[in-house]
């Protein structure tokens, strides 16, 4: 219990969140909202780190070293993702993922 | 119901819906600012559990680099008014049961597991701190996963710079 608010709370909210980007990133087609979906993945892996890093093991700070290193990684991440997909509407302005289907055949 | 726990549902509120709202919403730009209300409501939550670094950090890297970069390929990349086009039912039907089956099998598990929570007085998480854990290489030191990002932050950068290049052909 962290005052009052037991660990599973927030593992049910992270995996509610995980679920809803999956969702997303299922339904959508266009590539900016599949990246956005990917960021609310990611944010939720996030809360589950910090909640056992909180909750289960406090004497030390594993958890917040890693939800560190996990926002660096989706920075890097979005950043290579967008450039990639300004690329594509360049060559063949849209960016919907049913269209963008040139390099297949 | 204690004010702390208060606090903890109106964040998890916020995330919920917005989330939902982020997911589903047609109109790509609203959908980027529903985003940014999900990972400041999430910023909170670190607050809440007293890791102050880790939502400075949650608000500047996040909200103000990944959303305003997201909002600006947006702007490049499509009409602000457009709003994008219904996805099949039938798309929408299946992801739908994927998420639920998934997020049920998830939450059981979850409920089935007896957690050993532990309450102590936690390492204080001043900048000294996060500092010396970062270029320390004994225990508890994280010297060789910062190299590694830095690394990956660098690779990065000039791939994207290379990627997103205007070719000359």
């Amino acid at each position: 219990m962290f005052e009052g608010i037991p660990l599973t709370w927030f593992l049910i909210l992270a995996t509610v969140m995980f679920f809803i980007g999956i969702y997303g990133f299922l339904v959508r087609k266009n590539l900016i909202t599949i990246l956005m979906s990917l960021e609310l993945v990611l944010n939720s892996v996030n809360i589950n780190f910090v909640a056992f890093n909180k909750l289960l093991y406090p004497q030390h700070l594993e958890g917040m070293f890693f939800t560190m290193f996990v926002v660096a990684v989706a920075a890097a991440e979005a950043s290579v993702a967008i450039a990639i997909i300004i690329n594509i509407y360049r060559r063949l302005t849209n960016i919907d993922v049913e269209r963008v289907d040139e390099m297949k055949y | 119901m204690t004010s702390n726990q208060f606090m903890f549902f109106l964040f998890a509120a916020i995330i919920v819906i917005f989330s939902i709202l982020t997911v589903t919403n047609r109109r790509i730009l609203r959908a980027a600012t529903f985003l940014l209300f999900v990972l400041v409501s999430t910023a909170g939550l670190y607050f809440m559990l007293r890791f102050n670094f880790l939502a400075a950090i949650q608000l500047t890297l996040y909200a103000g680099g990944i959303v305003v970069l997201i909002i600006f390929s947006i702007l490049l990349t499509s009409q602000i008014a457009e709003k994008l086009e219904q996805p099949h039912l039938m798309k929408k039907i299946f992801a739908a049961i994927t998420a639920i089956i998934g997020g049920s099998l998830c939450i059981y598990t979850i409920l089935l597991f007896d957690f050993k929570e532990k309450l102590m007085e936690a390492p204080n998480t001043n900048i000294e701190t996060v500092g010396n854990a970062l270029i320390s290489t004994g225990k508890y030191g994280y010297a060789l996963p910062f190299e590694v990002i830095s690394i990956l932050l660098l690779a990065a950068m000039i791939g994207s710079i290379i990627v997103a290049k205007k070719r000359k052909d």
